[in-house]
């Protein structure tokens, strides 16, 4: 799937399919799920229809015959936003059905195997897959390891592991094997698979409200209502005034005052915001899980991995007496010249950075490799037997040549381990040289980000096993709010059942099978892809890439969501002020010329004053679709500094911008002619 | 506008700021059963009360009980005070000898005072026996009063409450608020008024001689008693058609200050309990600052319109300009012992208050004086409001501004913890469409039939607002008129009676409900992330809220009333 493809906001082709799409959406059936627009769509067509009715008495129709147009454009404005959010998830969609071909498989019977088309397998049918092949359904390894080609899934062209057993076994319908031979359980049934559930997501096929949409919706519905009253009850007023008001212009005003801008837009905000998820390639189960996300203030971050790099790093050497720093650190560089271990790398790198020392000539060296019976490794270079390794391993290496540990060093020993750090004895022959320590390293950025967090009223809480002492450490280095050190799966559990009784939204990130429950339990789950079926299927949603700090930005994109949806209706409400300025006084000049003195635009005539009030209104929505679609501005900040920015922007903007908007389309009508 | 102008008005807001903090702790006190000093004498009766009428204090009622005891209660309110109007000429203390009330005036005086309302469609002097007055008008302006109270303080355990099932006890809250509160303060403030002057009798009418040597007849009755509740409960309704510009209603510039006050002192107090029982007081300050904003450019709006006078007069010379110490500008229809000032003063606090007692001539004031006093009503009596009426009423537009701004932050709104969702939307919205169906739609219908226009003393754009001003004081359960609409007909009585009662309980209901719904919710604990209900920026906000909903469905019907109005009278033309 082409996830990571062009954030071009107007694609040709997109843009040309959602211009086709807005005529289909006139249909009533469409419409009444929207009651704002249902509102102008009933609008526009009985003023069509006293249109008709006007050219039947051959009465002047030039400015009817546009607000009728005009009308018509606002519902087609609208639906052309909804068609180009829907726009964008369904090419991707498209990309997903062309890479979902029609696949036949290996099922395992009790007599051997036979083919059966992919679509023929159950939920329980054991498969097998071998190099070159496609897997025909999502499932569970259960024997053997294989490397598999995700990209059609995740967009991400290396290959990934998957074996039987642990947290390595899921496998998804519509990856290749690359090489090895597993067989596989069928896990879901024809129609639920993984990628038949992405494809009806991203193309919204699926799509329901979420909660806050359909109060968002009550609001707008009730806010009609009330407009309606106030334009429906003008014909007595204008009546008793003993002036006449036509049914065009009372329905310009409804129109004008309703809504609009935010009811046409409202469905493509929430489709947008679904979109922008997956293009961090994460995959939403529903919006509603999205919109969770924005309301998230507890976050549950595993600490390797997502803190800290996966594995530690040697960050320091602390030599034996007598012995010097550098003697200690070319001894361990070349017990770890053949380790290729991300921690024996990270051995070899120090010295160099400390000392200078390179790696050497290797002839004549033999190398001892790390097994699992001995805890050790190193070299042997003639009379030189170097050895690395745990503590135990090494003193008692030692001992077996006549030497013993120096007290010294078993203080360092101790000290290292309750800080959290690995440390790793080095000896020469009988001789302990010394301890390097491995220590956990906070990725880069990481503190920034939870500052971030805080401000945005998020705690951060950090999951690990390790004893709380060395919790303690990496949570004061990497700025978390709060840890839970020697976690177990139930204690996660535990912790986030905790933390909702307070009231709290949890978000956390899993991928073991052991993670479901904890998954199933917060509010928002993130489960990685790389991860179990059980996991995948707790969470309500699914990152492609397996990062789980992209859980940070899961909420950004959540809040901005709600953001959006909040400015635009303020922006909307706010609108109204300068449309009644225009429509009112043009409304009553007739029957009372003093009102003449509300038209503080100056608009050139009432005529003119009515269409521009209807175009501007018409026009803002297709202004404010690129809005829509990306969201506003999001800045990590306090609820305070983020209402009161957004509010001198989308309040008070929202009363001034309609101002100049309708003053300029009236220039531009009078200077045409048109009205 | 004058020196003096601007210190009356600050003085006023300086006394009412000055008693919010110990009234609100003192109700906070009262409807949590926490100890009082009044406890000594008040709490045997209270406990008599209730062993009496089997009530259990103990019971905690879910909104649907609540309410539905409210509805009861205030029901049998309505009968007892319809019954009494129509038989008052068989009961006791009728020295004048009034016969039976008219059916639809008894139907439209029964919903006027249950609900808190107080518009009169009679003349108390000369319709109501002293019997009617006391047990039927007077006890009804303390129950609709402890009614008002009762609400706001079940919305405020909504809020406070958690995982909750029920909002409290409704006979509890009512009986603790007529007796800590409503009696002990009417009370003095009802000998305060006859120390003033105010009569206090149930002698029959005094037929003197005047020095032209005419004869009068001047009305006498139980004046004070009725005085003291009519402000203090925000009721309005006065003995004497006349209200409080009646020298034996309202004597002095002196108790014209202590009425004005009385007026807002609950309304404004039960901010701060607000604060007290949520545990959040900065909200109760927020909330009671956009009451004042509103209050405050209200009252300065109306005295400069006021002071400013009437163009045309002043072209004929007629109106002297405003001077320190002297009246000036428009006199007409006020009294003068209180002056422009006072006059203004006090018809900003009754109709921002849903009060709706006069000591003026609303009808007589400036079209952009009378265009305040109509926005005060059509805003939904939210600023200090009436008891309980107002914090009940802008509870609506805080969950409104909540939700509304509360999304532009980024999460689901919340209101001190409370999850604002659909359901709480739904019922908002509905309590706003009532009020808009019931002004916008009465008006409308009076606009153009034959039996409301009869009603009209006025034409053009200022009849019109007569209609208007009717049916959103009626909406409003503000309960003041601008007295040129006639509106002892049939029409009027019938309308205006059900205008009334969709104003007060189709209002209530939803907000009933949302409490209900807010007490069963958990409380999130706020963070840096959670939208603020205090400080400057949420009272402004709440300010525009109010302002644009008001303005945004008002705006035309006020524009053809007194906003034309006024342009005409700069134009030279009266109506």
């Amino acid at each position: 799937m082409s996830a990571k493809s062009s954030s071009k906001l107007f694609d040709k082709a997109i843009v040309r399919a959602a211009i086709r799409e807005s005529f289909v959406k006139l249909d009533p059936r469409v419409q009444v799920k929207n009651p704002v627009m249902f509102v102008v769509l009933v609008s526009a067509v009985l003023v069509t229809g006293l249109l008709v009715r006007d050219v039947a008495v051959s009465r002047d129709v030039l400015v009817n015959l546009q607000i009728a147009v005009w009308l018509w454009f606002t519902v087609l404005f609208a639906n052309f936003a909804e068609a180009m959010a829907e726009g964008r998830g369904k090419a991707q969609a498209e990309a997903l059905r062309r890479g979902k071909k029609e696949t036949t498989a290996r099922r395992l019977t009790k007599k051997g195997e036979e083919k059966v088309a992919a679509t023929e397998l159950r939920k329980g049918d054991q498969i097998v897959v071998e190099a070159g092949e496609v897997i025909a359904g999502d499932g569970t390894v259960v024997e053997g390891v294989a490397s598999v080609d995700e990209s059609a899934i995740t967009g991400e062209s290396a290959p990934v592991i998957r074996e039987a057993g642990g947290d390595r076994s899921a496998v998804t319908g519509g990856t290749r094997v690359l090489s090895d031979r597993i067989v596989v359980e069928i896990t879901s049934n024809p129609g639920e698979s993984f990628l038949d559930r992405m494809i009806a997501l991203v193309e919204g096929a699926s799509r329901q409200k979420t909660p806050n949409e359909i109060a968002l919706s009550i609001l707008l519905s009730g806010l009609t209502l009330v407009f309606l009253l106030a334009t429906a009850t003008l014909r007595p007023f204008a009546l008793y005034a003993g002036g006449q008001v036509s049914t065009a212009v009372l329905i310009a005003l409804l129109v004008c005052l309703i809504p609009t801008t935010i009811g046409g837009l409202l469905s493509a905000i929430g489709i947008a915001g679904m979109d922008r998820v997956l293009q961090h390639n994460v995959l939403a189960m529903s919006g509603r899980a999205v919109e969770a996300a924005g309301d998230v203030n507890v976050l549950l971050l595993d600490k390797t991995g997502t803190i800290t790099l996966g594995n530690r790093q040697a960050r320091e050497f602390h030599a034996a007496p007598g012995v010097t720093e550098r003697v200690l650190a070319e001894a361990a560089q070349l017990s770890s010249l053949a380790d290729e271990t991300p921690e024996g790398r990270s051995i070899v790198v120090l010295a160099k950075e400390k000392f200078g020392l390179r790696g050497r000539h290797l002839e004549g060296m033999h190398f001892v490799a790390f097994s699992a019976a001995t805890r050790m490794s190193g070299v042997d270079h003639g009379e030189r037997r170097i050895r690395k390794g745990a503590a135990e391993a090494i003193t008692a290496w030692a001992a077996r040549q006549g030497g013993a540990i120096p007290p010294e060093v078993s203080a360092v020993v101790t000290k290292i381990a309750t800080e959290g750090g690995t440390p790793i004895l080095v000896a020469e022959n009988k001789r302990v040289l010394g301890v390097i320590a491995l220590r956990d390293v906070v990725k880069t950025g990481i503190r920034e980000r939870f500052d971030r967090l805080r401000a945005m009223g998020i705690r951060t809480i950090m999951i690990t096993g390790d004893n709380p002492l060395t919790a303690a450490a990496i949570a004061r280095e990497a700025g978390v709010d709060d840890f839970l050190a020697e976690a177990r799966p139930e204690d996660k559990l535990a912790l986030i059942r905790r933390e909702q009784e307070g009231g709290n939204l949890v978000a956390m990130t899993g991928d073991g099978t052991n993670d479901a429950p904890a998954l199933a339990q917060a509010d928002v789950g993130l489960a990685m892809n790389t991860g179990t079926q059980a996991a995948k299927e707790a969470g309500n949603m699914v990152d492609l890439d397996s990062n789980p700090t992209k859980l940070i930005e899961v909420v950004e994109i959540g809040k901005q969501l709600l953001m959006t949806r909040g400015a635009l209706t303020t922006f909307s409400i706010a609108n109204d002020v300068a449309k009644y300025f225009a429509i009112l006084p043009a409304m009553f000049m007739a029957t009372y010329p003093a009102l003449g003195a509300l038209n503080v635009m100056r608009l050139a005539t009432p005529q003119s004053a009515i269409l521009s009030a209807v175009i501007f209104n018409a026009l803002i929505i297709v202004v404010l679709i690129p809005l829509a679609l990306r969201g506003v501005k999001y800045r990590p900040l306090g609820a305070a500094r983020i209402l009161s920015n957004n509010l001198m922007i989308f309040g008070a903007g929202g009363l001034a911008v309609p101002f100049l908007g309708i003053k300029l389309i009236d220039i531009v009508i009078a200077a045409l002619g048109l009205a | 506008m004058t020196v003096l102008a601007i210190s009356k008005i600050l003085v006023f807001f300086g006394v009412v700021l000055a008693l919010t903090p110990p009234l609100g702790a003192f109700m906070k006190r009262v409807f949590s059963r926490e100890k009082t000093f009044l406890d000594p004498v008040l709490l045997p009766a209270e406990n008599l009360i209730y062993r009496v009428t089997g009530i259990d204090p103990d019971e905690d009622q879910s909104w649907k009980t609540w309410t539905i005891a409210m509805l009861a209660v205030n029901t049998a309110g309505l009968v007892a005070l319809y019954v009494i109007q129509r038989l008052q000429a068989f009961l006791p203390l009728n020295p004048n000898g009034f016969g039976a009330v008219a059916p639809d005036l008894a139907w439209n005086t029964a919903v006027s005072f249950t609900t808190n309302t107080n518009w009169q469609s009679f003349s108390g002097e000369s319709t109501l026996s002293h019997f009617t007055q006391m047990v039927g008008l007077a006890f009804q302006n303390f129950l609709s009063a402890a009614t008002g109270i009762a609400v706001a303080v079940a919305v405020i355990r909504g809020l406070a409450r958690e995982k909750a099932k029920g909002i409290g006890n409704f006979f509890v809250d009512c009986t603790r608020a007529l007796l800590w509160v409503l009696l002990p303060v009417s009370l003095l403030a009802a000998l305060f008024f006859v120390s003033r002057g105010v009569v206090q009798n149930f002698q029959k009418d005094v037929t003197i001689t005047t020095v032209e040597g005419a004869g009068q007849k001047i009305a006498q009755g139980p004046v004070a008693s009725q005085e003291a509740i009519k402000m203090f409960g925000t009721n309005g309704g006065g003995f004497f058609n006349a209200n409080s510009a009646h020298p034996y209603e309202n004597p002095t510039p002196g108790t014209n200050f202590v009425q004005t006050v009385l007026i807002f002192a609950i309304g404004a107090a039960l901010t701060r309990t607000l604060g007290l029982m949520t545990g959040s007081p900065r909200h109760g300050w927020a909330v009671f600052s956009a009451m004042a904003l509103l209050f405050l450019s209200g009252a300065f709006a109306a005295a400069w319109a006021e002071q400013a006078g009437n163009p045309v007069h002043q072209k004929l010379g007629v109106a002297s300009a405003p001077t320190e110490g002297g009246t000036g500008g428009n006199m007409e229809g006020k009294e003068v012992r209180f002056g422009i000032t006072d006059s203004a003063l006090f018809a900003t606090v009754t109709t921002d208050a849903s009060c709706g007692a006069v000591n003026s001539m609303h009808d007589s004031f400036t079209p952009l004086g009378g265009l305040v006093l109509l926005a005060n009503m059509a805003t939904g009596e939210v600023i200090f409001g009436g008891v309980g009426a107002g914090l009940y009423g802008i509870f609506i537009f805080i969950v409104l501004t909540v939700f509304i701004a509360g999304l532009m932050v980024g999460r689901t709104p919340e209101y001190l913890g409370k999850k604002i969702e659909a359901h709480e939307v739904k019922l908002a919205m509905l309590s706003v469409l009532v009020l808009t169906v019931a002004i916008l739609g009465f008006t409308a219908l009076a606009a153009v039939t034959k039996a409301g226009l009869a009603g009209l003393n006025n034409k053009g754009p200022h009849g019109f607002s007569e209609m208007l001003y009717a049916y959103t004081s009626g909406a409003g359960n503000n309960g003041s008129a601008f007295a040129g609409l006639s509106a002892n007909t049939l029409f009027y009585n019938l309308t205006l009676g059900i205008d009334m009662f969709l104003g007060r309980y189709f209002m209530l209901i939803p907000i009933l409900a949302i409490a209900g719904s807010l007490a069963g919710k958990r409380k999130l604990p706020a963070s840096a992330g959670t939208f603020p209900v205090t400080g400057p920026v949420f009272t402004v906000l709440l300010v525009s809220i109010v302002l644009i909903v008001g303005a945004l469905t008002f705006f035309p019907a006020f524009s053809l009333g007194p906003v034309v109005e006024h342009l005409l009278m700069s134009e030279g033309q009266l109506f």
